[in-house]
């Protein structure tokens, strides 16, 4: 009786997403994702979407299902129950095409420390099938906005944690991606590297018109205008905008109201 | 995925492993150390040891040296499939492999790639190693070095595809060390590789049989042959099979459905 009015509350609470939003077709869309590990069920019947220009924050404690989501959605794990469809096509039968559409950073470092900035992202060029010259066009673009460039010969392996984290995002964004796909992205970075990567990934979802869903624990990364998914146990405990989310929960600041809408996750 | 990504991805793929290879200068050292001191020290002591007799593809008496050199080549195989099985569950622990499997291109293509890049790091070490083993005088045919290339292709082939299926049943690198000890020792020493198996015959039937069912004694055979230009239809035939066995189990283990990692806090 209770889990069905949970489960109520959570589509009245996807549901009260504006109108106009709801008008405009998601970039990402999951529908009633479970996903369990043997027993234990670490994504339970998950719904909501990401849109074009806008950041959507995977908002909850460690444990709370968000990598396991991420691996589902890039195809990491195999779906076991719901639908995941990115720019309206279902990712099982996913191309080339669709998978163009998504960079991704990773919780875990992803790039090779052993090889220099350049040498990694041209690898990548050529895992996306990128022309040379469409290749070192896309680089140096790159290099310019996440200000590498002169960085560009360094070896991964002397660089610091914020500047290993920009050559993670430099590289998702080679694809030119609709999608940008963020788990935990400023783990292990200083305060102020992370306040400059916030903003600058926020700008990103603005300027470049690019669907970002970013899975994070920590609420100050969340600005005014960000949507909000708050997973908890693997279930949404609540979805809307910052404000919305306080006045589900009564409290006057953001982080009270996660503190109360949560519950201390079991360790995955 | 078009012929020319096909081209581009696998061309990266290969350069990053070569890259790899030569920046991490003492994984080229020991993969060259540990067949020469087999060679130099353990041979040396087994010639007075051990008689050989004129088995093919020999046609005259050979010394202990000669005939230990394709196990050893064969050795060098192994060990860099294991290496780079190892280097795939680091990859996967540290996030690397997630971005190659996450790329825009069938996963078997993928693995193909992998596979690819981790036989042509083998054959340069092999060549490195038969180059020493010529300069302190252990020879082959001059066309034996260019008739060994497509051997060394399959046998590099099948050894790293082994290597790929047991990445894929290892969950965490602390579990490496185990299935390493597991696997690298009794499929070097059940072998061809130290003694000729007429030889194992005489001490012990059992052992001479495990050895006969073990494809890494055909992936010694069919190097020891093609070094001499000569064809052994059986080892290329066994090599081949084992080879497409391992390479399904590899695309199995690596199936979605079965996930790729073991689960992470988030």
């Amino acid at each position: 009786m209770t889990g069905s009015v949970e489960k109520d509350a959570r589509r009245i609470q996807f549901e009260t997403s504006p109108s106009t939003e709801r008008d405009v077709k998601p970039i990402l869309s999951v529908r009633n994702v479970s996903h369990a590990y043997g027993r234990d069920k670490a994504v339970d019947d998950v719904s909501f979407d990401v849109r074009s220009g806008r950041t959507t924050m995977l908002l909850g404690r460690n444990g709370a299902g968000k990598t396991t989501l991420f691996s589902l959605i890039v195809r990491l794990l195999a779906l076991q129950h719901g639908t995941i469809q990115i720019a309206g096509q279902p990712i099982e039968t996913a191309g080339a095409r669709q998978a163009h559409m998504v960079g991704i950073v990773f919780q875990q470092p992803a790039i090779d420390l052993d090889l220099s900035v350049r040498q990694n992202l041209t690898y990548y060029g050529r895992l996306l099938g990128l022309a040379k010259d469409d290749r070192e066009e896309r680089m140096k673009e790159e290099l310019i906005r996440l200000e590498l460039s002169e960085r560009a010969e360094d070896r991964v392996r002397v660089l610091n944690g914020g500047h290993r984290r920009r050559v993670e995002i430099a590289r998702a964004l080679m694809a030119r991606p609709r999608l940008l796909l963020l788990d935990e992205p400023t783990v292990g970075l200083d305060p102020a590297t992370r306040r400059s990567l916030v903003s600058f990934l926020h700008t990103l979802a603005q300027d470049d018109g690019l669907g970002i869903l970013w899975a994070t624990h920590l609420v100050d990364e969340i600005l005014p205008d960000d949507t909000v998914v708050i997973l908890s146990r693997g279930h949404i405990a609540a979805f809307g905008t910052p404000q919305d989310i306080m006045a589900q929960a009564t409290c006057r600041d953001f982080g009270s109201a996660f503190e109360a809408l949560t519950q201390p996750d079991r360790a995955e | 995925m078009t012929p020319s990504h096909a081209v581009r991805a696998m061309h990266g793929v290969l350069l990053r492993e070569i890259l790899r290879f030569v920046h991490q200068r003492e994984r080229f050292l020991a993969a060259l150390v540990r067949p020469l001191v087999w060679l130099f020290v353990f041979a040396a002591g087994f010639r007075a040891a051990l008689g050989l007799s004129i088995i093919p593809p020999y046609e005259t008496y050979v010394t202990y040296e000669v005939y230990i050199v394709p196990g050893l080549v064969a050795m060098i195989q192994l060990f860099n499939g294991m290496q780079s099985s190892l280097s795939m569950v680091y990859d996967r622990e540290m996030g690397s492999m997630r971005v190659l499997l996450t790329a825009p291109l069938p996963r078997w293509y993928i693995l193909l790639c992998k596979l690819l890049s981790s036989t042509l790091v083998s054959l340069l070490q092999v060549y490195c190693f038969l180059a020493i083993a010529l300069l302190v005088g252990v020879q082959f045919p001059v066309a034996g070095y260019l008739a060994v290339a497509p051997a060394l292709v399959l046998t590099g082939l099948m050894l790293g595809a082994v290597g790929l299926f047991l990445s894929s049943l290892i969950r965490q690198l602390e579990n490496f060390a185990g299935i390493m000890n597991f696997v690298i020792f009794p499929v070097f020493f059940l072998s061809s590789a130290l003694y000729p198996l007429w030889k194992m015959q005489e001490s012990s039937e059992l052992l001479y049989r495990l050895c006969s069912l073990n494809p890494f004694t055909y992936a010694v055979e069919l190097i020891r042959f093609s070094l001499y230009c000569k064809w052994n239809f059986e080892a290329l035939g066994v090599v081949m099979v084992s080879l497409g066995a391992f390479w399904a189990l590899s695309l199995l283990g690596y199936d979605p459905k079965r996930g790729l990692t073991h689960r992470q806090t988030g």
